[in-house]
């Protein structure tokens, strides 16, 4: 080879200036135009615009529950009744695994909202199980009480509550 | 000058697997003749245009859905409710055009300075088989919006196989997987449309060890004979190179932003319905010469045979070629006759968009001024007009230029190799390049 | 002579560019050409045209054309609040289900739902209208040639055929569509629609409007796209001209 890498002559700072320039506007220029490609599986226009779902509470009995869908997710919606309501209050909420009382988990008491998916591996727990009568999820054992929280198994965290408000009296929106 | 590196961690795995010397071979070292032209940067570009095609395709296989009744709205989902959608869509048609071009320009860069002329047969010939691989591609991807010309174009280009004798009809049932292009054959050009293009790379490694075997051919097409002639790929080339894509990119967003669907077919804007075949069927621009060729020849299989041709000679252009010369700019006629052959592909691109009735092209030109049959005179001047200087058929004006064609890399190739006097060629590559740059010569003597 | 012969060869190419195309198609009449607003290099869409045009496409043309790509939801673009979108889509029903019982039930439309289709299915929609089918219009000025001029030519288009052509029964003569018989009678009438903002309901304006609306409900992302196109555009240019002067000073030390 007989040509030179440019060299240390008169010149280099206007040089190198010109090198980083060039080099770091290339460098902005791929970083920008990544994103687009990152972006795009974020969830799309369509998915978004089903975040939201309505349940009408009318029709569903005191001590029974319908599952509803929200964002893909099961939803439990449960009447309560007055004794599950009684035996989610009447609890020490200092020795849970996951201190929460019952009535930060609900808005109005005989209506208890969590998303059904166990906070351990994401199963659906079954209801009306379990030693303490709310939810058992039957892949790892995790019992769960009548406010969904967890009182036994390796589960961390209570049943997660999504976000809902009342509409009217018998009508939510979830989401 | 070849690898050492200094770092114990990056050794450690060098001494294992060499590919560090072989990239730092490759991108940085290689001795590259110093004379390349801008028509070299198109081979780089088309590397970068496979990329962004592979990208953008994997991002759109995340949100398409290969079924017959939910392709058509999956791409418009994409176009409407994916975050950037519109984006990686119009940059995947476009860039499918791009593709073309890019590699379009790189042919003919070969065949103007005889890149293809030993010892450079199998590089040319692994570029056809990249090309052949890609008309495949394209057209299978053509097929997966749905639309009306993916829909008709892939029903018209897979009964090109019917005009096989015997076997014909079973070949192109056994294509479709039934009995008419449907959900299985859509399901399979999905598949192979995703597949093709990462075969596509590994011929594309080996076309540039190929290129490496050898070196590059350059516009004098004298090869290189000692360090005067070359300098490394990095930072010479490598910063060209990225100049030429800088200004690539700049001419593909002005497709991909101000003009998306301008190389693109309207029809295909209507879901693809099997009963109502479109007036006018045109493959994507790219094919046109070889529609074009094909509907020339009046026998169906005669067509077929003669498109297939097209680009199976360009396979024994190494042979062909006679001249004792690589580059035409010692070349004074073929020189010449290399531009003519340039028109005539270019006058079949066009003919192949033409309905295929019989409708005529019509030559424009100044003609006398005529009133009732009588040639009007004015100072002893025949006075002149625009008008029809002749006319002639789709069909013959298409038989013309294929037979051109044919003629230019079948008799005129070869003719002019052997009674062609070539203009001398310079002793080396340093001198040529002296030579055009008196100024700078006195510059590096002082 | 090789030199006379290119050069004849560039101007019969020239010159035969220019003429072929228009004989396809018989006696095809040029388009009327409209300046839109929405064309060119930072043309956006007129807003309050494309919210007439929506009432114009739900007045006259929803009665036989769908909009089946079209979501109430993205109607937010073109300037409507989240309260219009969703009396917008409660006005029609939509099938959904199945419910708790296993049977499928009415329910009024949210803005989540496309634009409803007006027949059940193709079959029924040819059948409705003399086995012409009504397409649908989410695509309809991408899937024409120049689909904006076609559309607002097609539409404003409609006369007496000419003396010596023979209309078949059940067509309507428009010049500018294909073979000039066309199975959709006119469908715009002068006051056809009452705008709201007080914008006289002429043949021409309707058909400009519903066109402006259709043109975006086939390309949404038009503004976005051109947007982007620009910045990215001045940058490469900037970038184009760095990497130039680099190119240009690393090569200098060479020869």
């Amino acid at each position: 080879m007989t040509t030179t890498t440019p060299g240390e002559e008169d010149g280099v700072k206007r040089r190198d200036f010109l090198y980083v320039a060039a080099g770091g506007l290339g460098a902005v220029g791929t970083a920008a135009a990544i994103w687009p490609f990152i972006s795009q599986m974020n969830p799309s226009a369509d998915v978004l615009a089903l975040s939201t779902t309505e349940v009408d509470l009318e029709g569903i009995e005191v001590g029974s529950e319908i599952t509803t869908v929200w964002q893909g997710k099961p939803v439990f919606v449960r009447h309560r009744t007055g004794e599950e309501i009684k035996k989610a209050e009447d609890v020490v909420v200092a020795e849970l695994p996951d201190p929460e009382p019952d009535a930060d988990r609900v808005i109005k008491p005989e209506w208890l909202v969590m998303i059904g998916v166990c906070t351990h591996l994401g199963c659906v727990p079954v209801k009306e199980q379990g030693e303490y009568d709310g939810w058992f999820c039957p892949c790892h054992g995790s019992h769960y009480d009548t406010s969904g929280r967890i009182r036994k198994g390796p589960a961390p965290l209570n049943l997660a509550i999504p976000p809902y408000e009342f509409l009217d009296d018998s009508n939510i929106k979830i989401g | 000058m070849s690898f050492e590196p200094k770092n114990t961690a990056v050794k450690w795995v060098e001494d294992r697997l060499p590919i560090m010397g072989m990239l730092h071979h490759a991108l940085y070292e290689y001795p590259t003749p110093k004379n390349l032209s801008y028509w070299w940067t198109f081979g780089s570009l088309a590397g970068v245009v496979l990329v962004i095609q592979i990208v953008t395709g994997i991002v759109l296989a995340m949100h398409y859905t290969p079924h017959v009744d939910m392709a058509f709205n999956s791409v418009e989902h994409i176009m409407r409710d994916v975050n950037y959608g519109w984006l990686m869509r119009y940059m995947h048609a476009n860039g499918a055009s791009m593709f073309f071009i890019v590699v379009y320009l790189h042919m003919f860069r070969g065949l103007y300075y005889g890149s293809y002329k030993a010892p450079r047969e199998l590089l040319w010939w692994l570029g056809l088989v990249i090309f052949l691989l890609m008309m495949a591609t394209a057209f299978m991807g053509y097929v997966l919006p749905w639309g009306q010309m993916s829909f008709w174009g892939a029903t018209v280009i897979t009964n090109l196989f019917s005009a096989i004798p015997v076997v014909g009809e079973s070949i192109v049932s056994w294509l479709w997987g039934g009995f008419s292009v449907d959900n299985p054959t859509l399901n399979r050009f999905f598949s192979l449309h995703y597949l093709l293009p990462f075969v596509i790379v590994g011929v594309v490694i080996l076309h540039i060890w190929a290129l490496h075997t050898n070196g590059s051919n350059n516009p004098t097409g004298i090869e290189i004979k000692d360090g005067q002639d070359s300098i490394p790929f990095h930072p010479y080339y490598t910063v060209k190179d990225l100049f030429g894509l800088a200004i690539f990119l700049i001419f593909f967003s002005a497709f991909l932003f101000y003009a998306p669907n301008y190389m693109g077919h309207p029809d295909n804007y209507i879901p693809a319905d099997p009963l109502v075949t479109p007036v006018h069927i045109v493959p994507e621009w790219y094919f046109l010469p070889f529609y074009a060729i094909l509907r020339a020849v009046p026998d169906k299989l005669g067509g077929v045979l003669l498109m297939f041709g097209a680009i199976a000679v360009l396979f024994a252009l190494p042979w062909l070629d006679k001249s004792r010369v690589r580059s035409a700019r010692f070349r004074p006629i073929y020189k010449q006759v290399f531009w003519v052959f340039v028109l005539v592909c270019v006058a079949l691109t066009y003919m192949g968009a033409q309905s295929a009735d019989g409708n005529m092209v019509e030559f424009r030109g100044m003609v006398p001024v005529e009133i009732n049959g009588v040639v009007q005179m004015k100072d002893g001047v025949v006075l002149m007009e625009e008008g029809i200087t002749f006319a002639l058929s789709n069909v013959l004006v298409s038989q013309l230029l294929t037979a051109y064609y044919f003629l230019h890399l079948l008799v005129l190739l070869p003719m002019i190799g052997l009674f062609e006097r070539p203009r001398p060629l310079p002793a080396s590559i340093a001198e040529d390049v002296l030579a055009k740059s008196p100024a700078k010569e006195e510059a590096s003597n002082a | 002579m090789l030199k006379l012969m290119t050069s004849i060869g560039i101007a019969a190419l020239i010159s035969l560019t220019a003429v072929t195309g228009a004989r396809a198609a018989g006696e095809a009449i040029e388009l009327k050409s409209v300046s839109w607003q929405h064309g060119g290099l930072f043309g956006t869409y007129d807003r309050a045209a494309a919210q007439r045009g929506l009432q114009v496409y739900r007045e006259v043309c929803a009665g036989c054309h769908g909009l089946g790509l079209v979501a109430f939801r993205t109607l937010s673009d073109l300037g409507f609040s989240e309260e219009e979108i969703k009396a917008l889509a409660a006005e029609s029903d939509y099938e959904d289900g199945p419910d708790g019982e296993g049977e499928m039930f009415e329910r009024p439309g949210k803005p989540f739902d496309v634009f409803p289709s007006p027949f059940p299915n193709a079959n029924a929609a040819k059948a409705s209208n003399g086995g012409a089918y009504p397409v649908d219009l989410s695509l309809i000025t991408k899937a024409r040639a120049n689909g904006d001029n076609y559309l607002y030519s097609l539409l404003t288009g409609y006369t007496d055929p000419p003396a010596d052509f023979e209309l078949a029964e059940g067509s309507n003569y428009n010049a500018y569509f294909p073979g000039h018989q066309i199975a959709m009678p006119s469908p715009l009438s002068e006051d056809a629609v009452e705008y709201a903002d007080g914008t006289p309901a002429t043949v021409d304006q309707m058909a400009k409007d519903v066109t402006v609306f259709l043109a975006w409900t086939a390309e949404p992302k038009m503004e976005e796209r051109k947007s982007m196109g620009l910045k990215v555009i001045i940058f490469l240019l900037i970038l184009a001209g760095l990497f130039y002067a680099v190119k240009r000073k690393v090569w200098s030390d060479l020869h």
